[in-house]
């Protein structure tokens, strides 16, 4: 893959290290020693451990076996064997069926689509059958161990095909969890409480930040909890809500507002169904003002929900309407991705005109 | 330059032990020797099936049931099927295969229970009637989705393979359900990972109103086993004996070569699609009669018992009345038993409760005392 300079469309070059978790006070990550590992080596990690832990996990989908298109699943198949990491016909439906069946008999299912984008062959599956497996049978049966592994987001250069982030459509189905990790620290720690977790998980990897963020990551194993948003930056003027590569653009344009004298805090949403409500509350309630950025398309977005959400109860709060900086509505284009993409100026614009509102 | 014809010379022949009169054909190549026992056994279960199906389709036609769908025309399959089986193997079923369920010793009132939405459903009220579910007898709850259970069956089947358990996986569906993208998936990949399942596909000739013409245009289902590197048999569906065969040797080579098998057992559908059927509208009325009583596989099959002198009338009024009264019974209890509490329209969504419907069980509570008379009044709070 090329080089981050060689990016088409994005403005800021981001090879340095991500400093999310500055503020983090997830004390366990960060104690023990780590090494320095990009987003696809920390992922490889966590299934490595998923898979040594755990002597009844499979890990399978297409080119899983020789480590993956994107390397995720690199030497998992010569330490644990092809009849637990194994690749598959190439067939989504199919993946995700199969994976409900092992994950049914009680077997922790990891199944891998090769990008978000080619997610929605197995959309019935996921929606008429993992989701309601358990519910429907009533509690006679679960596809709890089953998680669903996808690559989404743009990536400079992936036009229509390649670049999706289809979170959306899988935020209005009860039954399943959405998680979207931020850097390599926190994808190994949400993919492990999310294999371990319950119930079925889609869990959705920036595949921008496969190669691009670099930091230390401890080698133990450890989970970071679900459905628990994380205050990555402390501010008092306003509140920004984000998950996966989105944030790092949000935390440029919170530097940027801070020359500004604009005090921005910035909130990691990580698990966006079942979503914490009450995080994001107590953040609005302090600032009185909100913006929500990711790259989906801004109709019918996850960030409506969380605009709704806020406005029930935060209203009388509210300095300023609740504002969404997000991807245009069309299909996601190829040479106008930088004129698509929700940028760091557009972010800062809205928080200058939220702010003075 | 040669093409493979669209059409074979020859249509792939269909097994049969016993005749359309119940004789045994002399020339037919099988070892399975069912015991008075077990054919006995069988019978009584066919017959029960038969009438389980008349006695709550009756009652969804009078309105104490919301919907029902027969089994009627396909009891050998269900029953002979079961009986070849293991209660160890899992079953993914699709809808129109209770008869499993009443092999392995679901009651009569359990049926009711579902089909009634009550407490005591182990669905919990949340699904139609006949989605039942057992894991007591390893049957998959059914969904109304098709073809869904197929590629989940294979999975299920992996980790027989796995764990090295003398069981498969077995899975049913419909000639219809077979034009679906999980049929194919799910041959394919059971194939590739050499799974013990086995595929048992209803070919009742109709999916709702589309016959099998306006379905496919191969020979049956049968010849799609081999273009996925699957072995296949035709079994004549309405006889219990090749049923009970076939299914019983298939099984045999799934686990033994852990391999997956496709199995097509020719039948028809001799009841409507579902309670929301009137089949007349699209099929003439003597071909329905016809295969109701001149291809009845329970007479059939009792023309076979009745000859081995394991049968007579006296039995058979016996078993007929006695199963009517606890089907009476069993709907007239199922229908006063109450339903299943509020609190499980929210619980098993997940395995815990999560934040947003605790607030919505809290909210609705609230709504539910402002304005009872909008509730029905045999859901306890």
């Amino acid at each position: 893959m090329a080089t981050a300079l060689q990016r088409f469309g994005r403005s800021v070059v981001l090879i340095s290290k991500r400093h999310f978790s500055n503020l983090s006070c997830e004390e366990n990550i960060t104690k023990p020693i780590g090494k320095s590992l990009n987003l696809y080596s920390a992922i490889n990690q966590a299934l490595h451990i998923a898979l040594e832990t755990d002597p009844r996990a499979y890990v399978f989908g297409e080119d899983v076996s020789f480590g993956g298109v994107f390397r995720c699943t690199t030497g998992l198949a010569d330490r644990f064997g092809k009849n637990r990491v194994f690749n598959t016909p190439l067939c989504e439906q199919g993946i995700v069926g199969f994976g409900i069946g092992l994950a049914a008999m009680g077997n922790r299912a990891i199944a891998e689509i090769q990008f978000a984008d080619y997610i929605y062959p197995a959309f019935d599956q996921i929606v008429n059958e993992a989701a309601k497996f358990r519910y429907r049978s009533g509690n006679q049966f679960n596809c709890g161990g089953l998680t669903i592994r996808a690559p989404y987001g743009a990536v400079g250069h992936g036009g229509h095909y390649h670049s999706q982030s289809p979170e959306a459509f899988f935020c209005h189905v009860p039954g399943i969890k959405v998680v979207v990790p931020r850097s390599p620290r926190q994808a190994k720690g949400l993919l492990l409480s999310s294999i371990r977790d319950q119930n079925p998980v889609v869990f959705f990897e920036p595949k921008w930040l496969y190669r691009l963020a670099v930091e230390d990551v401890a080698e133990h194993d450890y989970v970071v909890p679900l459905s628990e948003a994380e205050v990555i930056r402390e501010g008092s003027d306003i509140t920004l809500v984000g998950w996966g590569a989105q944030l790092s653009i949000m935390e440029q344009a919170c530097l940027d507002a801070e020359e500004s004298g604009i005090s921005c805090e910035l909130i990691d949403l990580k698990t966006l169904i079942p979503w914490d409500k009450d995080t994001v509350e107590a953040s609005v309630k302090k600032t009185g003002r909100l913006l929500i950025s990711h790259e989906a398309p801004v109709t019918g977005g996850f960030g409506a929900e969380i605009s709704a959400s806020i406005v029930e109860r935060c209203f009388l709060r509210l300095e300023a309407p609740i504002t969404r900086i997000c991807g245009l509505d069309t299909p996601f284009p190829l040479v106008f991705e930088p004129f698509y993409m929700p940028s760091k100026n557009k972010i800062l614009d809205a928080i200058k005109s939220t702010v003075n509102y | 330059m040669t093409f493979m014809c669209e059409t074979p010379v020859k249509r792939v022949p269909c097994f049969r032990v016993l005749d359309d009169n119940g004789e045994p054909i002399i020339y037919s190549n099988y070892e399975q020797q069912v015991s008075k026992e077990v054919a006995v056994k069988m019978y009584n279960y066919m017959v029960t099936l038969q009438m389980m199906d008349t006695v709550f389709y009756e009652a969804q036609r009078q309105g104490r049931l919301s919907f029902y769908l027969t089994t009627l025309g396909e009891e050998a399959i269900n029953i002979a099927s079961a009986a070849a089986l293991s209660t160890d193997d899992l079953i993914l079923p699709q809808y129109r295969e209770p008869g499993i369920l009443l092999w392995r010793g679901f009651t009569l009132q359990e049926f009711a229970d579902q089909l009634f939405g009550n407490q005591d459903d182990y669905g919990k009220g949340r699904q139609m009637p006949i989605h039942y579910g057992s894991n007591k007898l390893n049957y998959i709850t059914v969904s109304s989705p098709l073809a869904t259970q197929l590629p989940q069956a294979v999975g299920v089947a992996y980790s027989l393979k796995m764990d090295r358990k003398d069981a498969c996986a077995v899975t049913y569906c419909g000639d219809g359900s077979t034009s679906e993208g999980d049929f194919h998936a799910a041959l394919n990949f059971a194939a590739v990972m050499e799974v013990p399942i086995l595929f048992i596909c209803r070919n009742n000739g109709w999916a709702i109103s589309t016959p099998t013409e306006e379905q496919f245009r191969s020979d049956g289902i049968v010849v799609k086993g081999p273009a996925y590197g699957m072995r296949s048999i035709r079994v004549d569906g309405n006889d219990a004996l090749a049923v009970y065969a076939a299914i019983h040797t298939a099984r045999r080579m799934a686990i033994s070569e852990q391999r997956p098998v496709l199995i097509e057992a020719l039948t028809y559908r001799v009841g409507h699609h579902s309670t929301s059927d009137d089949s007349t509208k699209y099929r003439p009325v003597d071909e329905i009669e016809y295969w109701k009583m001149a291809r009845n596989p329970v007479n059939r099959f009792r023309s076979w018992v009745e000859k081995n002198g394991w049968w007579s009338d006296e039995e058979e009024l016996e078993l007929r009345n006695s199963v009517k009264k606890q089907l009476l019974q069993a709907i007239q209890v199922a229908e006063k038993v109450q339903k299943p509490e509020l609190a499980d329209l929210f619980s098993d969504v997940y395995d815990n409760l999560p934040s947003n419907l605790c607030e919505q069980e809290k909210l609705l509570r609230e709504t539910i005392k402002k304005h009872p008379q909008d509730f029905p009044s045999d859901v306890p709070l």
